[in-house]
């Protein structure tokens, strides 16, 4: 009974693992190839949401809602790419903070203008809906473990797309030495804005699919980016494979700290960072 | 960098007297609104203190601030008011060991990761208030009354009075800038600004940075901190907004807009902020919007703040003197 209940707690652990890992991937690349702290991260995450819920009103089915939210998502970040972070290149991290602050401000805003300022809820498909039953009074839903394999597919394609091919070879050289890339003929504006487009898309997923069980509100752009920006301090910044590993503990100890420790859960996340930190300042697999 | 410039100074002197004669003439509903720009005033220069001079960009500030006003309110009784003199040490020495612990473990990183270890350290105090129920959780606790400060039983201020406390608060403010100057003006300040400046040269001279980074992560906290206590008094309840990541964000833009490394500067942003925010939600509910706009464009065209906008507009009519380019705090 208590194995049976901790295993419910480690697969809930590894799906919000997952899910932090698609938001900090993005944000762990954006940070170690384009030399961008971008805190309007989590606002793609809640944009990712909000759609989610907007399309499945009209559309009726979570599949087409997320097919048809991941191009928006591009988009949103292709236009912000162009006309607001491409002007920070060559500027302080101070400002970047701040103009990502703004933006977030922003985006936020226009959030409570669309869709209001109340919770919403997105219903599971009907297929994904049932609980796997584990003993006699313990269940686990199936669309949680639907995520939790959704995002590990995505982050294998990941680990594809960065290791197998060109554009990520791209990625790779950009993140040890931008201008050596520059000089070898790579166009390194289109690789940004390709990267930042790609880490918007990411996030935003996460709140697509996620967005059914967690429900939709103001603000929780602003919860899952402080987190996530846990995860890439502990894993190392610009390191997708910390970006992984820190995903991973960050779940678990918020997880078992709320079963184990309910008084400071909130707090077990940040107590985690500060102990790695503390023996790794640059992270588990940052660059020195 | 160090001391303002004569025409500063006459402005400067101008801006105190100005705010001396204030309360005489305006109404009180805006002596209310200046005294919190006055406060904020002090939050701001307390950070300036770090990214302008030590070269520290710290997004947890609020921190120090918000513990300070929930150690004042935890201090004061239901049934009447504490001792300005018991609040007021312990507010300071709470905040300064506060700042002592979270700068030992902070101030050993730099760049991004000292900005995401202070916001970090900044969200588990925000997490400790806001989930604490004992403390009033999310909603906060109220500071029902404002300290009494008497010798002997003789009342010497009464700061239940708005005017009286906006003297209190714009002494106070002066005060803080004063004790800045004199710092940055001292050994430890010449330290500091070298640490900013090259911090592996500054430890080739011999300079234990890690201690002075310390010590000046220690000041600006405890400096935040009396700011924090100043908020509690003025403002009658302490949340765990005001040590959110929110509120550091904000006195950071204040930094920022006023212009860096300057200290006036700070106070100049902190009006400004104040000031936009009041008239943006006299505009619209929706007023976030465009302070977001507000931040966007100040980042993207005025990059030294309201400080360097002489600077600025000079740099228009003069072919010679181009902006130098911004610099970048190391990695």
């Amino acid at each position: 009974m208590i194995l049976m209940t901790f295993l419910i707690q480690l697969l809930n652990s590894v799906q919000y693992g997952f899910l932090l890992f698609l938001v900090a991937s993005g944000l762990t690349l954006i940070f170690g190839i384009m030399g961008i702290i971008n805190l309007a991260h989590g606002a793609f995450y809640m944009l990712g949401a909000y759609l989610v819920y907007w399309l499945t009103g009209i559309t009726d089915n979570l599949l087409y809602a997320v097919l048809l939210g991941l191009p928006i998502m591009l988009a949103i970040g292709f236009f912000i790419e162009r006309f607001a972070i491409s002007f920070l290149y060559r500027r302080d991290h101070l400002y970047q903070v701040l103009l990502t602050y703004g933006l977030i401000l922003v985006l936020n805003e226009v959030q409570k203008i669309l869709w209001g300022t109340d919770y919403h809820s997105v219903p599971i498909p009907e297929i994904l809906g049932g609980s796997l039953p584990l003993t006699e009074n313990q269940v686990y839903p199936v669309y949680r473990l639907f995520i939790s394999l959704v995002c590990l597919a995505v982050a294998a394609g990941l680990y594809v797309l960065i290791g197998r091919t060109r554009l990520g070879m791209m990625i790779r050289a950009g993140s040890v030495n931008r201008e050596m890339v520059e000089a070898l003929g790579i166009n390194v504006r289109r690789l940004f804005t390709v990267l930042f487009s790609l880490g918007a898309a990411l996030a935003g997923f996460a709140g697509m699919v996620d967005a059914p069980v967690s429900s939709v509100y103001p603000g929780m752009g602003d919860q899952i980016l402080i987190v996530s920006f846990v995860v890439v301090v502990i894993g190392g910044i610009g390191s997708v494979k910390g970006a992984f590993i820190g995903a991973m503990l960050v779940g678990l100890a918020d997880t078992f700290g709320e079963v184990l420790l309910p008084d400071v859960a909130s707090v077990m996340v940040y107590a985690t960072m500060t102990v790695v930190l503390i023996w790794r300042p640059r992270g588990l697999f940052g660059r020195a | 960098m160090n001391n303002p410039s004569r025409s500063v100074t006459i402005l400067l002197a101008l801006g105190v007297i100005a705010l001396a004669v204030f309360p005489r003439f305006g109404e009180s509903f805006y002596v209310d609104l200046v005294v919190r720009m006055m406060i904020l005033g002090i939050f701001a220069m307390s950070l300036d203190l770090l990214i302008g001079f030590t070269g520290l960009i710290s997004f947890g500030h609020a921190a120090f601030f918000g513990l300070s006003g929930y150690l004042l309110a935890i201090s004061t009784p239901e049934t009447g008011p504490v001792s300005i003199w018991l609040a007021l040490p312990l507010c300071l020495l709470g905040s300064a060991l506060a700042a002592l612990v979270i700068g030992w473990f902070s101030v050993r990183t730099s760049g991004i990761y000292f900005i995401m270890i202070t916001l970090a350290f900044a969200q588990m105090l925000f997490y400790f208030f806001n989930d604490n129920t004992a403390l009033g959780g999310s909603d906060g606790l109220f500071i029902y009354f404002k300290p009494g400060v008497s010798v002997g039983g003789v009342t010497l201020l009464n700061l239940d009075n708005v005017n009286t406390l906006y003297y209190v608060v714009l002494a106070s403010l002066i005060g803080a800038y004063a004790l800045l100057r004199v710092i940055l003006r001292s050994p430890f300040g010449r330290v500091i600004q070298g640490i900013r400046a090259n911090e592996a040269r500054t430890r080739a001279l011999g300079f234990a940075t890690f201690r002075y980074k310390l010590v000046s992560f220690v000041i600006a906290g405890t400096l935040a901190g009396f700011a924090g206590f100043l908020q509690g008094v003025h403002g009658g309840i302490m949340s765990p907004a005001y040590l959110g990541w929110h509120e550091s964000g904000t006195v950071l833009m204040m930094v920022i807009l006023g212009g860096i490394g300057t200290l006036y500067g700070a106070v100049l942003g902190a009006f400004a902020m104040v000031f936009l925010q009041d008239w943006f939600q006299e505009l619209t509910e929706h007023w976030l919007l465009l302070m977001g706009g507000f931040v966007i464009a100040v980042v993207l065209f005025l990059p030294n703040g309201i400080a360097g906008l002489p600077h600025q507009i000079g740099a228009l009519f003069t072919r010679r003197t181009a902006r130098p380019p911004p610099e970048r705090h190391g990695e």
